[in-house]
């Protein structure tokens, strides 16, 4: 009997995507949070972690509500976003301490050259960062492809659905809320 | 020309330099960085105005403040800072890439001919950690240099550095002064590179400028206190003038254990308290070997000797600081029991500042 390598080439598929898609949102967030200070960028990192804090069956079931208003609900696109959310976090804290670890002198000085911010980014940054960022995308591969057995069934209609999508606000609120404390706190800025 | 007057973190400074090295001379934690920082576009300043030549780089209250590309300003970092994951060449062709309008054949044109300049040319295809220092510090400047800055701005790279680095640096720096009209603004903690370098020196403490001018005339006569131990000035003693005379040019001072004659000093009066300043060079010391002092000479313990590369450091009670040169501190008759000393305060070397 031969051997069906079909559901390994879709795991590595699913994970491929999942990556692909989280590491383009991750990597301009974890740059503008590692780069610039702005009012409520406490709250994007939080959002950014989001998927961390929130329990895998409230997060699946709305999302699930989510994509079932595009309709793309019980579709392989579904089980993607899936793993590309919760790869999300992950990746962004990687990529994150990744390009804060690269020395602002070399960006100084690239802009001090006459660069612009996408130059330095793309010829000095990145490449600086990218030993790092590769260790990053390797490992949110690894968690959306081991994730993949969970979120395949994503991917199959069980013909029944509905709900509201709006029960999740609060639920988001609360972690929120918990992130932005945990980063104060962090930070010394609470019980310093 | 940089006119700046800027206001940032604690620092708040104005001052103008023209042609030739400028030093930015203070301690550590003095603002020096800051003030390069700002006027290179990498700190904004709370207030204040930075204007290059013509053009206003910033300008707190009409809210100008050109990114760091737009300012025409060369940076070289403390650290060097050169592009690790290129090559030497392509850390010179980078500044070319962002000018608009240089042909492709120009900047290989002009890259070769400041590799040619900078004795790059054997260096050029490695990437910096495989050249010599020396090479990476040419390399820094040339790069810093090939975009034609209208300013160049240098923070503190000769710390750390060994004696032939150090004269390297030194060397790369008159060339800069000597070869090109780019103004050069430097800070520093190297005294050393002052007086071998600067035209102008502004002496930087606490974020305030204390004091500027030739680095001679700084040296020779700090504004205060403050200024004189910022220039590592040793011998600094609280005093009286007690008697001034103009006609026979001397004027005598009371220290608190004793009294010296000095010069005539213009502008100052009778019974005005002053800081007495004297080199640790220029003062002669002895051992004590019973006799009566003479003028101007004091008798102070000796409580520490220590070795210096070409003289000895004597330490006195009193806070009474000599250097003699080895040879004659060798020459001394040895008793080491012989604590006793007599310090030769000499009168033309007697300078005076401001109120302690």
């Amino acid at each position: 009997m031969p051997l069906d390598w079909s559901p390994l080439w879709l795991g590595l598929r699913y994970a491929g995507l999942a990556t692909l898609l989280s590491i383009l949102v991750a990597l301009p967030l974890a740059w503008l949070l590692a780069r610039r200070r702005f009012p409520g960028c406490e709250l994007l990192d939080a959002a950014a972690n989001l998927p961390l804090v929130l329990p895998p069956a409230v997060l699946i079931y709305y999302l699930l509500v989510a994509l079932g208003r595009w309709h793309l609900r019980f579709s392989w696109h579904a089980a993607v976003a899936l793993s590309a959310v919760y790869t999300l976090p992950l990746l962004f804290r990687m990529t994150r301490a990744s390009l804060a670890a690269v020395d602002h002198s070399f960006e100084s000085a690239a802009r001090s050259l006459g660069a612009e911010e996408w130059r330095t980014f793309w010829r000095v940054t990145l490449p600086l960062a990218w030993r790092a960022l590769a260790a990053a995308i390797l490992a949110g591969f690894v968690r959306a492809f081991v994730d993949f057995g969970a979120t395949a069934f994503l991917a199959r209609d069980p013909s029944e659905g509905g709900g509201s999508v709006w029960p999740i606000v609060p639920i988001a609120a609360i972690a929120l809320a918990a992130f932005y404390i945990g980063n104060r706190v962090r930070r010394g800025q609470v019980l310093a | 020309m940089i006119q700046a007057r800027l206001a940032a973190h604690g620092v708040d400074v104005e001052f103008q330099s023209a042609s030739g090295i400028t030093v930015l001379f203070g301690a550590a934690g003095a603002g020096k960085t800051l003030i390069l920082d700002a006027i290179a576009g990498f700190v904004t300043p709370a207030s204040g105005r930075i204007i290059l030549d013509d053009e206003i780089l910033f300008d707190g209250a009409s809210r100008v403040n050109l990114p760091p590309r737009r300012r025409h300003c060369g940076y070289v970092a403390r650290h060097w800072a050169l592009f690790p994951h290129m090559s030497l060449h392509d850390n010179l062709l980078f500044p070319l890439a962002c000018l608009p309008g240089v042909a492709r054949l120009e900047r290989h044109r002009r890259v070769k001919a400041t590799l040619e300049r900078f004795a790059l040319v054997e260096a050029a295809p490695h990437r910096p950690h495989a050249v010599s220092p020396a090479e990476r510090l040419r390399a820094t400047v040339a790069r810093a240099l090939i975009g034609e800055p209208k300013l160049l701005l240098v923070d503190e790279p000769a710390t750390g550095l060994d004696m032939a680095m150090r004269a390297e640096w030194h060397q790369v720096l008159r060339m800069v002064r000597d070869e090109t009209s780019v103004p050069v603004l430097l800070s520093t903690r190297d005294l050393d590179t002052c007086f071998e370098l600067a035209g102008n020196m502004l002496l930087l403490d606490a974020g305030r400028i204390l004091q500027s001018g030739p680095p001679r005339n700084v040296l020779d006569q700090p504004i205060g206190v403050e200024a004189a131990r910022l220039l590592g000035i040793r011998n600094l003693f609280p005093a009286e003038i007690v008697t001034l005379d103009p006609g026979r040019n001397t004027s005598r001072l009371r220290l608190e254990n004793f009294e010296l004659t000095g010069p005539y000093f213009p502008g100052r009066l009778r019974g005005d308290r002053v800081w007495l300043c004297v080199e640790p060079g220029q003062l002669h010391a002895a051992p004590h070997n019973g006799t009566k002092p003479a003028m101007n000479q004091v008798a102070a313990r000796l409580e520490r000797a220590s070795e210096m590369p070409r003289a000895v450091r004597l330490e006195f009670a009193g806070g009474i600081v000599a250097e003699v040169a080895r040879r004659d501190f060798e020459q001394q008759p040895k008793d080491n029991d012989n604590k006793e000393w007599l310090v030769d305060f000499p009168p033309h070397a007697l300078r005076v500042l401001g109120c302690p």
